[in-house]
């Protein structure tokens, strides 16, 4: 199901759907959004670019195996979860945050690492999932 | 030391099966870092140990939320001692299963997801929040249902779907019960929970979520008549990953009966004769189910269901003693059951098969094997002095306090016939002139290992009969340490004290 009109519209789409992903995640703090649906938005958009132009080529946008994202999307979470311990001496997963906002993103803080760390989890898991089954399909 | 060493024995096992993820297809390394790592984690869990030893309950307060409104975590002496063992069974099972696993079954993040196992047992144990202890059991079952199918044999998805099954009803019931206790209560801190409950008007809806609890924590810890998912499943995976689950499993849901019923719902007579009439029922069933058996591993399983029946006595008697007898139990039964299944792993390594009829002679191929295989064995007997021996005398003695005579029966009956099954084991497996039969072709058989394999295999059985010998012989320490635990789990303003220190 190759259509030009598909394909023409995935090109526009990949970038912008990743680009309301990022928006959603960062959107997730205080309103509806997140890293887990950001995640998955992300993820939407590869998916879209590879029915349009196959397998092949998504893998080849995305350079290395998706399955490598989720020990590292785990790793940054765990991170950002274990520096209050390293540098406070609080407890696991206490916010830290930087005092002034920076603009378009917000105030900064090791909540937002967590959330970026669980986005880039389940983009990885979701892309792993869907790219094994239409693989052996 | 800080109060942050609490969550690192927790951290270092995430830490762990992330690190073990970057190294997806490079099995060998894997297994290094495993061993190694475990070996650190059990450094970890003695620091933690001794550090509450010498200065009691540890608490976090996860992201600094003060309790009841975030997450509490609690080290008193109970959770610090399981912590201890899971790390030991954990380091166990970790070098046994690089030596006797083939690379089939590692290939697919084998070390990684079991490291998250040891992550939701070590969190199970040491949460002090209700739902966060739900989180916890996910994580446990979920890790454990991979761990049971990888390989994907037919018999492993058979067993696997049963064991999935009913583990997944128990949680549904825990989830229901949760939320009948938040509707009531408003909170589901334990310490919290501990100073609501008893207020709570409405005694029937609280009599409700207990014996939800009960059912939920009774199909975890296969006890009667909710243990049939055990024997249909344990035998399935390779003995490495029985290990484990047989070890620990089974005993997350004890170790959460004894905190829940001893912690929050206290002073329920209706419970208390529940607990004993169940203990007596899996003393019983579990023995005869073993006696039947004809194969190691499912004799080794019904053998973990009646032995639950001991711990849910003690729990049931509710007396200081009794309490002390069952937190011994517990101690000595993780030990034990993780190196029973590690041993039929062994047995089948040596022979081939884990059948009786296909076993026979492994006395006369390897005495001294042999003798450091029955070591356990009698152990689990419970033939003074080894570890087995202690925690019965303490709940005879109980049982004689409380007059609940049929709860002595059933612990003699229960000990007895745990004998006959360990006497007509050994007979088969140990002693009998085994019939010949045609070796298999493409089986690694124990002969052939390199001698490096087989210590890998050895050494583990070898640290966890130390163990049990050590919790025989100094069963003085043992038992100083489960009087402790039950002084602390018995005087409840002690643990909702550390939790919340303002009230």
């Amino acid at each position: 199901m190759r259509t030009l009109i598909l394909k023409t519209a995935s090109d526009y789409l990949l970038p912008i759907l990743l680009l309301f992903s990022i928006f959603i995640l960062l959107r997730g703090h205080y309103l509806p959004g997140g890293g887990f649906v950001g995640g998955l938005m992300a993820s939407i958009a590869f998916v879209l670019h590879a029915f349009a132009n196959g397998l092949k080529d998504t893998k080849k946008l995305l350079k290395f195996h998706p399955g490598f994202l989720m020990p590292a999307g785990l790793l940054l979470s765990f991170l950002s979860g274990l520096l209050p311990v390293i540098l406070q001496d609080a407890a696991f997963m206490t916010g830290l945050w930087l005092e002034n906002p920076i603009p378009v993103i917000g105030s900064i803080g090791t909540a937002l690492f967590f959330d970026v760390g669980v986005y880039i989890v389940v983009l990885g898991v979701t892309l792993t999932i869907i790219f094994t089954i239409s693989e052996s399909a | 030391m800080t109060q942050q060493f609490l969550l690192y024995p927790l951290l270092w096992q995430l830490f762990l099966s992330i690190v073990l993820m970057f190294a997806w297809r490079h099995i060998q390394i894997q297994k290094i870092i495993s061993i190694v790592g475990s070996a650190i984690g059990v450094g970890l869990s003695v620091a933690l140990f001794y550090e509450v030893w010498q200065n009691g309950t540890l608490v976090v307060q996860a992201a600094s939320w003060k309790a009841p409104f975030g997450i509490s975590f609690v080290g008193d002496m109970l959770a610090a001692t399981l912590v201890l063992l899971t790390s030991i069974a954990g380091l166990a099972v970790s070098s046994y299963s690089a030596a006797s696993l083939i690379p089939a079954r590692l290939r697919f993040g084998y070390f990684s997801i079991f490291h998250f196992l040891i992550l939701g047992l070590t969190g199970a144990f040491l949460t002090g929040d209700i739902f966060n202890l739900y989180v916890w059991f996910e994580i446990i079952i979920i890790s454990s249902f991979v761990l049971i199918t990888l390989g994907g044999e037919k018999a492993q998805i058979e067993g696997a779907v049963k064991y999935f099954t009913l583990n997944f009803l128990a949680s549904i019931i825990f989830l229901t019960a949760i939320a009948v206790l938040y509707g009531l209560a408003g909170s589901l801190n334990m310490a919290d929970l501990a100073i609501l409950i008893p207020q709570i008007e409405n005694r029937g809806l609280v009599e409700v979520a207990a014996i939800l609890f009960l059912v939920a924590f009774g199909i975890k810890s296969a006890v009667f008549p909710l243990y049939f998912w055990l024997p249909a499943s344990y035998h399935t995976p390779p003995s490495a990953i029985a290990a484990i689950f047989g070890g620990l499993l089974t005993k997350v849901g004890v170790y959460a009966l004894i905190r829940f019923f001893s912690l929050m719902f206290v002073e329920d007579v209706l419970l208390d004769q529940i607990l004993m009439v169940i203990a007596i029922l899996t003393l019983i069933s579990g023995g005869l189910g073993a006696m039947v058996q004809t194969n190691v591993r499912k004799v080794f399983s019904y053998l973990i269901i009646c032995h639950i029946g001991f711990m849910i006595a003690g729990l049931g008697m509710f007396t200081e003693l009794a309490i002390a007898g069952a937190v011994f139990y517990l101690i000595h039964d993780i030990v034990v059951k993780t190196n029973l299944f590690m041993i039929s792993g062994l047995i089948y390594r040596i022979k081939g098969s884990n059948r009786f009829k296909e076993l026979g002679g492994i006395y006369k191929e390897y005495p001294k094997l042999s003798l450091m295989m029955i070591i356990p064995m009698f152990s689990l007997i419970g033939i003074p002095p080894l570890s087995g021996f202690w925690p019965k005398v303490s709940l005879i003695i109980a049982s004689f306090d409380t007059q609940s005579y049929f709860i002595l029966a059933a612990v003699i009956f229960a000990s007895f016939i745990t004998l006959v099954v360990v006497a007509k084991l050994w007979a088969e497996v140990f002693w009998k002139e085994p019939d010949k039969f045609p070796k298999k072709n493409h089986f690694l058989y124990f002969k052939k290992m390199t001698l490096a394999r087989k210590l890998q295999m050895i050494l583990p059985i070898m640290m966890l009969t130390g163990v049990s010998l050590y919790l025989g012989f100094g069963a003085e320490n043992i038992q100083q340490l489960s009087m402790r635990i039950t002084s602390e789990l018995m005087n409840t303003d002690f643990y909702i004290n550390a939790v919340l220190p303002n009230n």
